[in-house]
């Protein structure tokens, strides 16, 4: 009886909303069919409608995967004052960043399969049934931490949901310590996907040991300052209350990371133009172009500039304080971060090839369309989690105490 | 004649006899096996066989016969399909005179006829030759698309470049789902039937030796190589990644892989290590081999030398 109607006030919930909330729903469902369809040409007729070839093998996909497994740690930043300080302010609104790290892996799960040539031999990497060629390769790493840690977030939000639900307290011992694994866990899936790229000695713009701890101050950038553009969307159109107070304390540590961040693509440069060896010119690609061919630089020292002037918004106090200046500057940081782990990661490290080509790749519209898709999906994943948790943790979604 | 010749044939299991085969198939079966029918271009039996070391005997009898079917399907013509395994007491090396080859790129193109690469759309080609300016062998100074009247050319030297069939091969590490693996023979190979397309062993290897087929090949039908084997020269899968084998078809069987047969000068030289007298062994005795990218540790089977 009970589970009947707390299936069915569920979906009430799924579908209960004003004119914004279906236009919102309905344009995410076309960009996802858009994408569907682009997608089924790729499928069709093979990777060769993409942009990427064998000099640069990997593109718009996998940098999107990339930067998104960044906004994946988000959760972990708000989870350590929430929790372990037991913080107030940001311990109201946790569980919205934790549902955000699922929707972010399933967007980063769903571009893996769109870059695979063989999606449909996916079961090939089953452990057991495939062949999980584990713990040699570091793509097979990749694939169980991510999938932990999305298993690791969804048990956290659906533990907390339900013991709301049900106006229950949680056991503490066992919420300790998802609570627990959940922070090294959001901290593997970046020193796993950066070590993916750091492992291989073919491309020495990637070979390098700084990769995790850069991976990991970026994260920290991108994944924050899209918390806090979309708890003031979510506080505006929903009666959840997210205190100004939580933003500025997000603004506070996205700008420390944004300045460890930068320090460290300090080090790389003062390294790689300083000892000049021939692998100095992947850098070089990205900063100043090579051999004529300068695609990328436009893109780059835009994303410097947002960095930096993002950064200085969010250390000067007055600035961080005011939600014009700080969302100009999540925003900045969005972009400036997309391009640094994107493709501004992904290109200059197939350029030039180990073999000394210069292929200038950049998305074509059918990726870019595809990729749109993607992420309208992992923005609708959100909004249903969304839908579901906000009344739940307001209140208006309880189980009906009914005399046994 | 060169009307057939010009007539490409894409080999792609979405022709429409296939399409029609599956249809049945899963008008009968139901269930699971409509799942791998939803995509297309897939059929059951390819969508669930197992990994190349995992089939027993029957097994890939029945494996050879289904894709010596489908090579027929598609192409009009009878393939022969075997799937020799390594010979004994054998670890085969290559070895490349620097100082007498001269750029002529018959290699290359003897390699994409023997090994049944995509001609145009991708134009695939498992050897590439570098040019170089004397003096130099920095990657960047290379030019793989020279195109003068007459080779050589008056301050350069060529190199060309295939997979090393390294020893220590950053691409069998980097392979997720172990789709490609070292043979005992020396041979790295790849089961295009086990790939999954992720393209992770190209970004690993340093000699760009590995080559993705970005769309179905497109073959001449009367330059098809008919002689083929499961893990070497068969035509390629669209979406998968293919390399050279050294022509695991040829060698297995005691024949000199294809670029060396077809190298006019003879720099290209092939052979047996363990083999006291091999040619070979000579040559790691006698000259003053390297091998390139050293510094990797990736340890070639492919030494270079100056004679
Ligand atoms: S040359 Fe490249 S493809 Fe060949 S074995 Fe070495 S790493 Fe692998
Ligand atoms: S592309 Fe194929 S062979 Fe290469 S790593 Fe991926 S699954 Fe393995």
């Amino acid at each position: 009886m009970t589970e009947q109607s707390t299936i069915k006030g569920l979906l009430l919930l799924l579908v209960k909303g004003n004119r914004w909330y279906y236009l919102w729903l309905a344009s995410l469902v076309l960009l996802i069919l858009t994408g569907a369809c682009a997608y089924r040409v790729q499928f069709d007729r093979g990777l060769i409608v993409t942009n990427m070839r064998d000099q640069v093998s990997w593109g718009l996909y996998i940098a999107n995967f990339t930067y998104l497994v960044g906004v994946a740690a988000a959760a972990v930043l708000l989870v350590i004052p929430a929790y372990l300080y037991n913080w107030k302010p940001i311990k109201e609104i946790v569980l919205l960043g934790e549902l955000l790290a699922v929707a972010a892996i399933v967007m980063c799960i769903t571009f893996v399969m769109i870059d695979l040539g063989r999606p449909d031999r996916f079961w090939h990497l089953l452990p057991k049934i495939g062949r999980l060629n584990w713990p040699q390769s570091m793509l097979a790493w990749d694939v169980v931490v991510l999938n932990l840690y999305l298993l690791l977030n969804l048990l956290i939000s659906w533990y907390v949901l339900s013991n709301l639900y049900r106006g229950t307290a949680p056991n503490k011992t066992l919420f300790w310590l998802l609570i627990c694994l959940s922070i090294p866990g959001a901290v593997a899936i970046h020193a796993v996907t950066s070590y993916l790229y750091g492992g291989l000695p073919a491309r020495p713009f990637w070979n390098a040991s700084i990769m995790a701890p850069r991976f990991l101050a970026s994260a920290f950038c991108s994944g924050p300052s899209l918390i806090i553009l979309i708890f003031q969307v979510i506080r505006k159109f929903s009666p959840l209350k997210v205190a100004d107070e939580a933003l500025f304390k997000l603004a506070e540590m996205v700008g420390w990371s944004m300045f460890v961040n930068l320090f460290l693509l300090g080090a790389e440069v003062f390294k790689e133009f300083y000892s000049n060896t021939w692998h100095v010119s992947h850098i070089q690609y990205l900063f100043f172009g090579l051999h004529g061919k300068t695609q990328l630089v436009p893109f780059t020292w835009t994303a410097i500039a947002f960095n930096v002037t993002s950064l200085c918004i969010l250390i000067y106090p007055r600035t961080r304080k005011n939600l014009f200046t700080l969302n100009g500057a999540c925003v900045m940081m969005l972009i400036g971060v997309w391009i640094e782990k994107g493709l501004g990661l992904v290109n200059p490290g197939f350029t030039p090839t180990p073999l000394g080509e210069i292929y200038e790749y950049l998305p074509n519209l059918r990726e870019i369309t595809i990729s749109i898709g993607v992420l309208a999906f992992g923005l609708l994943v959100y909004t249903v989690l969304l839908a579901i948790a906000i009344p739940i943790q307001t209140g208006d979604f309880r189980a009906r105490t009914d005399p046994p | 004649m060169k009307n057939d010749s010009a007539k490409s044939v894409e080999l792609d299991r979405n022709d429409s006899v296939t399409r029609r085969d599956f249809l049945k198939k899963s008008l009968v079966g139901a269930g699971l096996l409509t799942l791998p029918g939803l995509l297309p271009g897939c059929t059951w039996e390819e969508f669930s066989q197992k990994h190349f070391s995992e089939l027993a005997p029957a097994e890939l009898e029945q494996v050879l016969r289904r894709l010596k079917d489908q090579y027929r399907r598609c192409y009009g013509r009878e393939f022969q399909l075997s799937a020799t395994g390594p010979l004994p007491e054998t670890a085969f090396a290559y070895a490349l005179d620097l100082s007498k080859c001269i750029g002529c790129r018959r290699c290359v193109y003897a390699c994409a006829e023997e090994n049944n690469l995509s001609r145009s759309d991708p134009q695939i080609h498992w050897i590439k030759v570098l040019r170089f300016p004397n003096g130099s062998m920095n990657p960047e100074d290379a030019e793989r698309y020279y195109a003068p009247d007459k080779v050589p050319e008056e301050g350069y030297y060529y190199m060309p470049v295939q997979c090393q069939q390294c020893a220590n091969p950053p691409c069998v590490k980097a392979c997720p789902v172990q789709a490609t693996w070292k043979e005992p023979d020396g041979m790295v190979v790849v089961d295009y039937n086990w790939c999954i397309g992720c393209r992770y062993c190209m970004a690993a290897c340093p000699y760009d030796a590995r080559h993705f087929n970005w769309a179905a090949p497109t073959l001449p039908i009367n330059e098809i190589n008919t002689h083929t084997h499961y893990l070497g020269n068969r035509p390629q899968e669209k979406n998968v990644v293919g390399k050279c084998t050294f022509c695991i078809q040829r060698v297995r069987e005691g024949r000199y892989p294809a670029c060396v047969e077809a190298c006019p000068v003879g720099a290209r030289k092939f052979g047996n290590l363990l083999d006291q007298d091999s040619e070979i062994r000579y040559i790691l005795e006698h000259k003053r081999v390297f091998r390139f990218k050293e510094e990797l540790n990736t340890q070639p089977n492919f030494y270079y030398y100056f004679s």
